[in-house]
């Protein structure tokens, strides 16, 4: 044993006989290792920018001091760690680019594997089709400061995007955020410790299951926002998530549009167009456990002829809602207790659903969203509602949730290629 | 020390020098040469082998004292109007093509560069600014390559004895000192890019790297060819290099020196200087593109170059702030903020850059100040009020 260490330290192969780690082996062959180490950065730069489709480039166990952003342009590689506890690419000494690990390239896996604690975003992928995050955590370690990057997992303008079984936490704007991107699945993850734990933006057909966002300041968003090259996001399902107790104070740097959510935000839904919420499990929101609003409420200026401000279709069944309510905050919370103030006595106590009562003008029939468009609530327990008619100074603000006993039909499931 | 650099430079270059017989790239000598090398003295250039280990290798300089940048045949050096921004480093650039090829010309894009041309920049650092033909030290050299299947680009290091410089995939970083043009000493942490970073400036279409720089609108301007000032335009398609451009400049586009105020008003230099610094990613194929903001100069919708538009996806970059542009507000415009920063979380370009371009930072201030002012607030449809 004692010559077998002497041997190892001699040779300095720790990755040859220091670890007891299964071999790795790819389509193209064994594995590109990388072990941490003073020139870890530069290896596993060089790798990344040789690397062939197919490869899969391993980063053994340990800790990885990186101080420049890694970037990756080549289709079909994967990059794996040895767990997302094992494996730390750590960018606490970070000096240069604007995220941890930026992709431009298809066919993208990032797996097993921590990025912590990066200036800007975590692991950004752009422009690609097939992407997956798979048991990956994107955290700032320090917990919720504004000085944090603003995204953790971050696939923009892509498509077949898969995100499972991964954590986000504290990231300054969105712990899990898929932008302007079709065909998405968000599932079996955990964000904590974010101001958006999971957001879908800008995006259509995204199926968001099986997650647990706590402790965020937002729970899960689903947000339509002017000025971007994909204008319009339909077709979310969020189902089968544990969202409770968003209670993390909102630390995102002003100016940001998720500075605008209230602490104890539930799920929130802007600018939605045929957004299914159903199955979830949602509690002890303080501000709200459900809010369906317009871009409007938020009073920003925006010049954006294409941009549809106006949620839309939206169908919310089989819930449980519980708590929550309690402690509206912010500008969001401060409008809803003036409208319930016109109705109800304090201290208010915010129903579980609360719409803003912008009515999409294009699709109103008589002031009226019609059926096809409508808001459909149905089958959620005892949960309560109010529409607040932001739009007419709450002239009528309305406690009926039998208005809203409809149905819509049900959203196609997301089905990507290989995954089920 | 300075023995110790010599000696590695000399090997370096014996390297390069004694690498074409070996048939082949030697695994075990991570200095000895993979490209074929052409008999004679011309460029030695092929688009379809293997990079180049060393900038010597391929002629583009006469290679007796590389460092002077004297240009081979068919390397034919220009300038930009308003060039990018990079850590106050000079740069000198060249394009080259091969015996018989032509660019083409365009009023608004790149020009169209044949297959093998290649476009070089290096990046320099004087040791005094104010003395522009004293000591001056080069860092790296960008090689753009147009090869059967695209765009590809090279970062080549220079040595520290300024004898050759080496392929550095990855990318350097190296602490630089200088005296500034105002008399200070400066120094900067200078990034050479990896050459993934490369298509996040060159991207000008989705996934499509290109060349930035060669555009009517920035190379229409004089240069001393060594018979006195003369069109960058006209000399080229003198050379036979340039099919396509107006027989006088004066018709084709010509953006302002941002620094010169006889070459345009406020608005045209601040709008110059963020084309060239900003809209290589923030265009509508640029890698900024998720943005939304497009700050091309041709770009002439207020709220599409960030008039009262709203950030996306700012993080800790808005400082605090609501939009891009504040008209006549510059203190409570993200894009001052951003271009006044060195934090990388925060600072924009996001590469190429660590101190701020004061003049440029001074220019857009001014931009902004001068505008009438806006207060960006009530949205357009249905104002509500509370």
């Amino acid at each position: 044993m004692k010559s077998r260490y002497a041997v190892c330290a001699l040779a300095l192969a720790a990755a040859a006989c220091g670890n007891s780690e299964p071999p790795c082996e790819g389509p193209n062959g064994p594995c590109i290792e990388i072990d941490p180490g003073p020139d870890a950065q530069t290896r596993a730069q060089e790798a990344l920018i040789n690397a062939m489709d197919g490869d899969i480039i391993l980063f053994n166990k340990g800790t990885f001091d990186l101080t420049l952003g890694l970037s990756l342009d080549v289709a079909g590689v994967t990059i794996r760690g040895r767990g997302m506890d094992k494996t730390i690419l750590s960018f606490k000494n970070q000096t240069d680019g604007a995220e941890g690990i930026l992709v431009t390239a298809d066919n993208f896996t990032i797996e097993e594997i921590a990025v912590e604690d990066t200036v800007g975003d975590a692991i950004k992928v752009e422009g690609a089709d097939g992407v997956t995050f798979r048991r990956t955590r994107a955290e700032w370690t320090d917990g919720p400061q504004s000085s944090n990057g603003g995204y953790g997992l971050y696939p923009v303008q892509c498509q077949h995007v898969l995100i499972e079984g991964s954590v986000a936490r504290g990231a300054s704007d969105s712990g899990i955020y898929v932008g302007q991107s079709q065909y998405v699945i968000v599932r079996d993850s955990r964000a904590d410790n974010n101001v958006a734990g999971i957001e879908i933006e800008n995006t259509s057909d995204a199926d968001v299951h099986g997650n647990t966002s706590t402790n965020n300041t937002g729970g899960i968003l689903v947000f339509n926002l002017p000025g971007l090259q994909r204008e319009r996001g339909d077709r979310c399902r969020i189902f089968d998530n544990d969202i409770y107790d968003n209670s993390t104070d909102n630390f995102a740097p002003a100016g940001n549009i998720v500075g605008n959510v209230p602490r104890g935000t539930g799920i929130a839904v802007m600018a939605g167009h045929s957004v299914e919420i159903f199955g979830n499990r949602i509690r002890d929101n303080g501000t709200v456990n459900l809010g369906i609003i317009s871009y409007l409420t938020l009073m920003l200026d925006y010049s954006d002829a294409n941009y549809d401000p106006y949620s839309d279709t939206i169908y919310i069944h089989d819930n449980t809602f519980s708590g929550g309510g309690d402690q509206p905050m912010g500008g969001l919370g401060f409008l809803v207790v003036q409208a319930l103030t016109t109705i109800m006595p304090a201290p208010i106590l915010v129903p579980d659903i609360v719409e803003d009562g912008y009515v999409d003008p294009e699709l109103a029939v008589g002031g009226q969203l019609p059926a096809d468009y409508k808001t459909c609530i149905q089958n959620n327990g005892d949960a309560d509602y109010a529409s607040l008619d932001v739009p007419n100074d709450y002239a009528s603000v309305s406690l009926d949730l039998a208005a809203h006993d409809c149905s819509h039909p049900a959203l196609p499931e997301v089905v990507l290629p290989g995954s089920n | 020390m300075r023995v110790g650099a010599v000696l590695a430079a000399a090997l370096g270059l014996s390297a390069a020098c004694g690498g074409g017989g070996s048939g082949g790239p030697d695994a075990g000598d991570p200095n000895a040469e993979v490209c074929p090398v052409a008999a004679g003295d011309g460029v030695s250039f092929d688009p379809a082998a293997d990079p180049c280990r060393w900038l010597s290798r391929y002629r583009f300089f006469v290679s007796t004292d590389l460092a002077t940048l004297t240009a081979n045949d068919r390397v034919v050096p220009y300038d930009l109007n308003t060039p990018l921004f990079s850590d106050y480093a000079w740069k000198s650039r060249f394009i080259y093509l091969a015996d018989g090829q032509t660019m083409t010309y365009d009023d608004t894009d790149s020009f169209s560069l044949p297959e093998g041309a290649v476009i070089l920049k290096t990046f320099s650092y004087p040791d005094d600014m104010r003395q522009p033909d004293g000591p001056i030290r080069h860092i790296e050299t960008r090689l753009l390559i147009h090869r059967n299947d695209g765009w590809e680009g090279l970062p080549y290091v220079w040595n520290d004895d300024q004898a050759d410089a080496r392929l550095s995939v990855a990318g350097a970083q190296e602490h630089i000192s200088w005296i500034h043009s105002d008399g200070s000493q400066r120094d900067v942490d200078y990034v050479v890019p990896n050459k993934n970073q490369c298509k996040q400036c060159h991207e000008e279409a989705v996934d499509v790297l290109g060349p930035i720089g060669p555009k009517a609108r920035h190379i229409n301007r004089d240069l001393d060819y060594g018979a006195g000032p003369e069109n960058q335009l006209t000399h080229f398609a003198d050379l036979g290099m340039l099919t396509g451009a107006p027989a006088d400049p004066a018709d084709a586009p010509r953006d302002a020196v941002f620094d010169d105020d006889a070459t345009g008003t406020v608005d045209q230099r601040a709008r110059a200087w963020l084309d060239i610094n900003c809209a290589h990613c923030h265009n509508p194929g640029g890698a900024a593109r998720v943005s939304g903001l497009d700050l091309r100069s041709a770009q002439t919708t207020p709220y599409d170059f960030g008039i009262c538009k709203t950030p996306v996806a700012a993080g800790p970059g808005s400082g605090g702030l609501q939009y891009d542009i504040v008209p006549g507000d510059p203190d409570h415009s993200i894009l001052v903020y951003r271009i006044d920063s060195t934090d990388p979380a925060v600072m924009m370009p996001e590469l190429g850059r660590h101190v701020v371009h004061e003049e440029g930072v001074a220019l857009i201030r001014d931009w902004i100040a001068a505008m009438p002012a806006d207060p960006c607030l009530a949205p357009a449809p249905a104002p509500a009020t509370r």
